[in-house]
């Protein structure tokens, strides 16, 4: 029996502004170690998922378990990386990377000790005084991900966070994500438009369709680990990938 | 290298201004009136010792004590401002209304206010450079990026580490524009200040040579002053350079 990292019971929620509810008696059960997708059109309320995780909203209705616990101010309870990599442009990419132990109190002097541990597996090494402006889109992406690690949860939430890179470029940044979630055991849910990159990915992909969604449909992967790209290629996977695109397109209206 | 090679043209066209008036000045021949760019150093040289050991001194005094307190009264309003609607609300409007009335026009008022002492010409100088420090603070602090709010939220940041740690960065550069067009009018005000009631100052001394009708002289300490805007403007720019090292060029 697997441990639950992040449990919805019963969630419903709707924006302040408007009386149509986005989720509407949601149950969802995200396991340790799990790698979870989501995907859906834009303005599917991926990003609304996101934001009742990390507590920049809260539920209306129902609650939201954090490892088996309810916990009503979630904020600074997981680790969020958005979709742009939002690195503070003064900041270098050391001083960037301890803004979660900054926060958490943490002396500067034993925050970026820890941190210099951790920049060699994040291909940072030599780069620790740099500045955000001078480094490629993928290094970037990759601060934002050590900051991330080091909000110390065990519960990440990537923001599309590949999106605006080239695509020779992601793929290396998949493979090194995936390399960094098996060695670091932490649970994670990754927003994606990208079918191929959910399907490459994930355990399991949650589809949004239609506002309000009073279900999530789940889709397991049938694929083990570790998974090259080939893997992909399978004609089971390919099927699956035209089911999930077909039921994607039919709830794009143009 | 670089920098001579910028101000080439600039100091180039002064030059040859300078060589217009010089010549002009000669064939106009009444000094009292215009003087030429010669004549002024002349007085200039002449006048070293009452101007920069009595006149000057004065003069610093109240731009550095003016803008020490616009400093302190226009960041403190931007800052709360920014923390309370209710504050924005209320001062903003009147911040942005206070400059339609001609504050010049007043200064006599502080005159009769403050008498003839440094007040009321720090009162002067007060009120002409704190607007766009104001401003230029506030809508500093309001252009921080929302995205990287909300991050820090998730990251359990306080409004203090917000603060600290967004607000104040991403103000700085506005903070040092506003303070470069407060440097340079901080002379002008004093100036002003000193014309209406002073005992001592480069603006009250080239006001008394005018009734002497010594044009020169009249020139001489506003060549000060200038100097005195480009002074304290590039050392602004300078501090600036430190602080905003992450800014590229």
């Amino acid at each position: 029996m697997n441990k639950i990292a992040l449990e919805f019971k019963d969630v419903t929620f709707h924006y302040k502004n408007s009386e149509i509810p986005i989720l509407d008696g949601i149950d969802l059960q995200i396991d340790e170690g799990e790698f979870i997708s989501i995907i859906g059109p834009s303005g599917s309320g991926k990003s609304t998922i996101f934001r009742l995780i990390t507590g920049l909203e809260d539920p209306f209705k129902g609650s939201i378990l954090l490892n088996g616990e309810p916990v009503t101010n979630r904020l600074g309870a997981v680790g969020y990386m958005p979709q742009q990599d939002l690195l503070m442009p003064w900041r270098t990419v050391l001083d960037n990377a301890i803004l979660p132990l900054e926060i958490k109190g943490i002396k500067k002097e034993i925050a970026q000790a820890q941190v210099k541990e951790l920049l060699d597996d994040f291909g940072l090494k030599g780069q620790e005084n740099v500045l955000p402006s001078n480094l490629s889109g993928g290094m970037r992406q990759r601060v934002s991900f050590l900051r991330t690690i080091l909000s110390g949860s065990n519960i990440l939430l990537l923001d599309e966070p590949f999106s605006a890179l080239d695509a020779i470029t992601r793929l290396t940044m998949q493979e090194w994500l995936i390399e960094q979630w098996m060695k670091r055991k932490k649970t994670i849910l990754f927003i994606t438009h990208d079918v191929d990159e959910a399907l490459f990915l994930s355990d399991r992909i949650f589809v949004l369709q239609q506002k309000p969604h009073t279900f999530i449909q789940e889709v397991k992967i049938p694929l083990g680990r570790p998974r090259t790209l080939r893997d992909v290629s399978k004609s089971e996977i390919v099927t699956l990938k035209e089911t999930l695109i077909d039921q994607l397109r039919s709830k794009v209206s143009i | 290298m670089n920098s001579i090679k910028s101000y080439l043209a600039s100091s180039l066209l002064v030059f040859v201004l300078l060589i217009i008036w010089e010549i002009g000045a000669g064939i106009y021949n009444k000094s009292f009136i215009l003087p030429s760019p010669t004549d002024i150093l002349q007085k200039l040289w002449e006048l070293k010792t009452i101007l920069l050991f009595e006149h000057l001194p004065a003069t610093l005094l109240i731009i550095v004590v003016g803008l020490l307190i616009s400093i302190i009264v226009g960041i403190g309003l931007a800052v709360w401002m920014n923390m309370s609607k209710i504050a924005e609300k209320t001062f903003y409007p009147l911040i942005i209304a206070s400059q339609t009335i001609p504050t010049i026009a007043l200064a006599p008022i502080f005159v009769v206010w403050f008498g003839y002492s440094i007040w009321s010409k720090v009162f002067v100088t007060f009120l002409i450079t704190f607007f766009p420090l104001t401003v230029s603070t506030f809508d500093g602090l309001r252009s921080s990026n929302k995205n990287i709010k909300e991050l820090l939220l998730t990251m359990g940041a306080s409004k203090k580490d917000i603060f600290f740690k967004l607000d104040v960065p991403s103000a700085l550069p506005a903070i040092f524009s506003g303070l470069k067009v407060a440097v340079t009018v901080s002379v002008i005000g004093a100036a002003i200040g000193e014309w209406l009631g002073a005992e001592a100052g480069l603006g009250y001394f080239s006001r008394r040579m005018m009734t002497q009708m010594d044009g020169a002289a009249i020139f001489a300490p506003i060549v000060l002053l200038s100097i005195v805007g480009i002074l304290l403007f590039s050392l602004v720019s300078w501090l600036e350079k430190i602080c905003l090292k992450w800014r590229k060029e």
